[in-house]
């Protein structure tokens, strides 16, 4: 098996190849450090002395976003001379663990599950914030979401961007056609149902298939009920264990969830029957909604990016979303998000400093000023959210009246949270019996 | 898309890494295997050559002693790989399926008595038995019906590609495909699925097919059955075409009909060909994952083994019970591995 004629002509082109790849790993650029004396580095007065050193950050931002992400913190590390060396990955969730099991860990994350957080915390992996970081957070955000982040009593790290998932995705040109109105309770919403439904539209479009996490957007309903009909110590407890998956409660707001999710004359507009909502891509299941085929979709507010470039999301344009409604008023305004937690796997001065100027209400400016984000930062200026989406977001989420509870399914252990809690709820969309699928769910609990 | 050079420097590094490393590795590899021979086989020359005048013989000891250590030189990878990527593991996987989900805990067997108490594993049990069963059987016969009547026909090269281009296809790629096939919308929508559009031209209402159990099993079968067809095709027109042409003469003169040369001399002459195709399909389907995967994710009751091994382990953070699936998985195997060693020996003593 002669491949290379002369051996010697495979060592020659080795040896250019590695000189070539030798001159490419050398054309890293030294940063220059901080100009922390010109004006507008005054504010970053507090995070000064630690020029010259390097944080790396590790995330599952990517693309677009992620170039965002770095314009955000640019102004800081030119000020601070602190440089910041971002890496966004698809795989995050599952990369993290192994590079903080090699020995490898980047000095901050952006963890967007709780319960993972919390895993990293319990391992003795994190190291708790700043006495700083922690102060920051608490001037800025409300208690319901540093909760998230603190593990056996002590605070690992703030929050960084939110989602709001209590949305309904609906066309004000169709409600103005119509006549209806936005509707404030969910009496008021069955009853907007009912006419939509008798009008010859469907009212609902529903889809939850999303590849191997299907069945998510239905757990999604079923949290936004539960917390609509009982306290939020109630969803606390569920979403701890600390009462069983299947308790009556949970069981009732299945059912409620179900006279809209399994009626058959409410569901499922553009797609067929209530059983075309396990097939449905849930990418594609509200945009039936600009034919005009149904007429609401409960989605979180990131499904913005969903609609097509040319129909305008706005208040008085193609389509815009409501707050969904509360159920029972004395439980107040339920708000089920999702968010990124910043916790720090090193305790060096910079790294702080950096987590604490992430928690600041100058970070949260600086980044929604270049479009595109949600923070529950009570700092956050609604003067420099533009996207009418994110605003309404951030006006629920800095509401008093809000009461925020993250999705219950990113907290529970990932074999309920990411396993059969979506699976089961496939089956229940397919027919399963709301008991037996709740039942599953709970025997399913790992000891 | 613009596409900076100077930004993508890391990435296009580590490329050139990548390709340095295979060149070096590779080439190193292939040079060995080049020189050494060549070099041990002109020194034996020398010296034969050295030693035939002389008259006296070359000592039969020393000579095997080198050559098993040359033997066990071009042996060593393989065993050192074998090692690291399949005794290892095996036993890896032995130990994890003995411990709790994040295998901090002995737990004894209870992985295996979870496996067996839920009540989704008959479904699992079952599905996996009717992939087994049903994929081997009816892509071998396709393949072999197919291999036959294009045996000697016009354009036979041009109809064998043609069932042969799926097995270019990668098994979620073909998943995506598939799924497109049996896509679902309502009756007063245009049908977008190959089969709904059919079905509906007969007259029918458009179905879910991939959310009906237990059709939807039999349509994902479909799915590996029209992949592995081409391959048992192959495999088994070839052996046909090895069966000598004296023997179908002599049949002819006999005055055989088209029905009893294939029973009786087509069949048996293909029958090593016909073990091996039928074995290959069968283990390929035991450890079948991506098209469930990609088409139902296991829901709708079409779960099999090894998807569900895939979830515990991976998804779930269930190691031990994942484990404890794909020992499970390995102890099904077994069997039809060694009845395809025994047969590969009985061939090889004939």
């Amino acid at each position: 098996m002669a491949v290379f004629v002369r051996p010697r002509k495979a060592f020659v082109l080795a040896g250019v190849l590695s000189l070539a790849v030798g001159a490419t790993a050398c054309g890293s650029d030294d940063g220059d450090s901080g100009r922390a004396d010109s004006p507008e580095c005054a504010v970053y007065e507090q995070y000064q002395g630690n020029s010259d050193t390097e944080v790396s950050i590790y995330a599952s931002i990517r693309d677009a976003e992620a170039d965002l992400l770095e314009q955000s913190w640019e102004q800081f590390a030119d000020c601070t001379g602190i440089e910041i060396d971002y890496e966004g990955s698809g795989e995050f969730e599952a990369q993290l663990q192994v590079r903080v099991d090699g020995g490898n860990a980047p000095d901050i994350a952006f963890i967007p599950q709780p319960g993972l957080l919390n895993r990293f915390a319990q391992a003795g992996k994190l190291k708790p914030a700043s006495a700083e970081t922690k102060a920051m957070a608490e001037e800025n955000y409300a208690a319901d979401w540093l909760q998230y982040s603190t593990v056996n009593g002590e605070f690992y790290g703030a929050p960084l961007g939110s989602n709001v998932k209590s949305f309904v995705w609906y066309s004000p040109k169709m409600f103005q056609e119509q006549g209806w109105s936005v509707p404030t309770s969910w009496d008021d919403l069955i009853k907007l149902s009912d006419r939509a439904a008798a009008d010859g539209i469907t009212p609902w479009c529903v889809g939850i298939e999303s590849g191997d996490a299907t069945g998510w957007p239905a757990t999604d309903w079923i949290e936004d009920v539960l917390l609509r009909t009982q306290t939020p110590e109630v969803y606390d407890q569920w979403t701890t264990h600390a009462i069983p998956f299947n308790d009556q409660r949970v069981v009732d707001a299945v059912d409620r969830a179900g006279t809209i999710l399994r009626n058959d004359t409410y569901v499922n507009g553009g797609y067929g029957g209530v059983k075309s909502i396990a097939t449905t891509s849930f990418q594609e299941a509200g945009l039936p909604i600009l034919q005009g085929e149904c007429a609401l979709h409960r989605q979180a507010s990131f499904y913005a990016n969903q609609w097509p470039e040319e129909s305008e999301v706005a208040e008085d344009g193609d389509i815009f979303a409501f707050y969904f409604p509360p159920i029972d008023p004395a439980k107040g305004n339920p708000v089920l998000g999702g968010g990124e937690f910043t916790v720090a796997f090193d305790d060096r001065p910079e790294v702080q400093a950096v987590q604490t100027y992430l928690a600041s209400g100058e970070y949260a400016n600086s980044r929604a000023k270049l479009g595109n984000w949600v923070s529950a930062n009570t700092k956050l200026d609604l003067a420099n959210v533009t996207n009418p989406i994110d605003r309404l977001s951030v006006e629920l989420l800095q509401d008093e009246r809000t009461v925020f509870r993250f999705d219950g399914s990113d907290l529970m252990p990932a074999a309920v949270g990411a396993g059969t809690f979506w699976k089961e709820m496939v089956s229940w969309i397919s027919g399963k019996d709301t008991a037996a699928a709740l039942a599953a769910i709970e025997s399913s609990w790992p000891s | 898309m613009n596409f900076d050079f100077a930004d993508e420097a890391p990435k296009l590094a580590m490329l050139l890494y990548g390709v340095v490393a295979f060149v070096v590795v590779v080439g190193g590899l292939l040079l060995l295997l080049d020189v050494v021979p060549t070099r041990l086989a002109r020194r034996r020359q020398a010296r034969l050559a050295a030693t035939v005048p002389a008259g006296t013989p070359l000592g039969p000891g020393r000579r095997r002693s080198r050559e098993g250590l040359f033997a066990l030189f071009f042996l060593l990878p393989t065993v050192l790989m074998l090692g690291v990527g399949l005794v290892i593991p095996a036993i890896r996987t032995l130990v994890l399926s003995l411990k709790n989900g994040d295998s901090t805990q002995w737990v004894g067997l209870r992985n295996y008595g979870w496996m067996v108490d839920r009540p989704e594993i008959v479904d699992i049990l079952r599905n996996t038995a009717l992939w087994v069963l049903l994929v081997p059987l009816l892509a071998t016969s396709v393949g072999l019906i197919y291999a036959v009547l294009v045996d000697r026909a016009r354009l036979e090269a041009l109809a064998k590609s043609l069932i042969f281009l799926p097995m270019a296809i990668s098994f979620v790629g073909a998943g995506i495909i598939w799924k497109f096939v049996y896509a679902f919308r309502p009756a007063e929508a245009d049908q977008i699925g190959l089969l709904n559009q059919i079905w509906v031209w007969l007259g029918g209402e458009p179905q879910q097919w991939l959310a009906n159990p237990p059709l939807n099993t039999l349509l994902l079968i479909v799915v590996m059955i029209w992949i592995q067809a081409g391959f048992a095709m192959v495999v088994l027109s070839a052996a046909i075409k090895a069966i000598p042409t004296d023997m179908i003469e002599a049949a002819r003169l006999d005055g055989v009909n088209a029905w009893q040369q294939f029973w009786r001399i087509t069949l048996p002459g293909i029958r090593p060909a016909l073990v091996v195709v039928v074995v290959t399909i069968s283990i390929a389907t035991l450890k079948l994952f991506d098209i469930v995967r990609t088409m139902t994710n296991g829901n709708f009751d079409t779960n099999v083994i090894a998807t569900e091994m895939y979830n515990q382990a991976f998804r779930y953070g269930q190691t031990g019970q994942g484990s404890a699936l794909a020992v499970v998985l390995f102890i099904l195997v077994i069997p039809i591995v060694i009845y395809q060693v025994r047969s590969l020996r009985r061939q090889r003593e004939v």
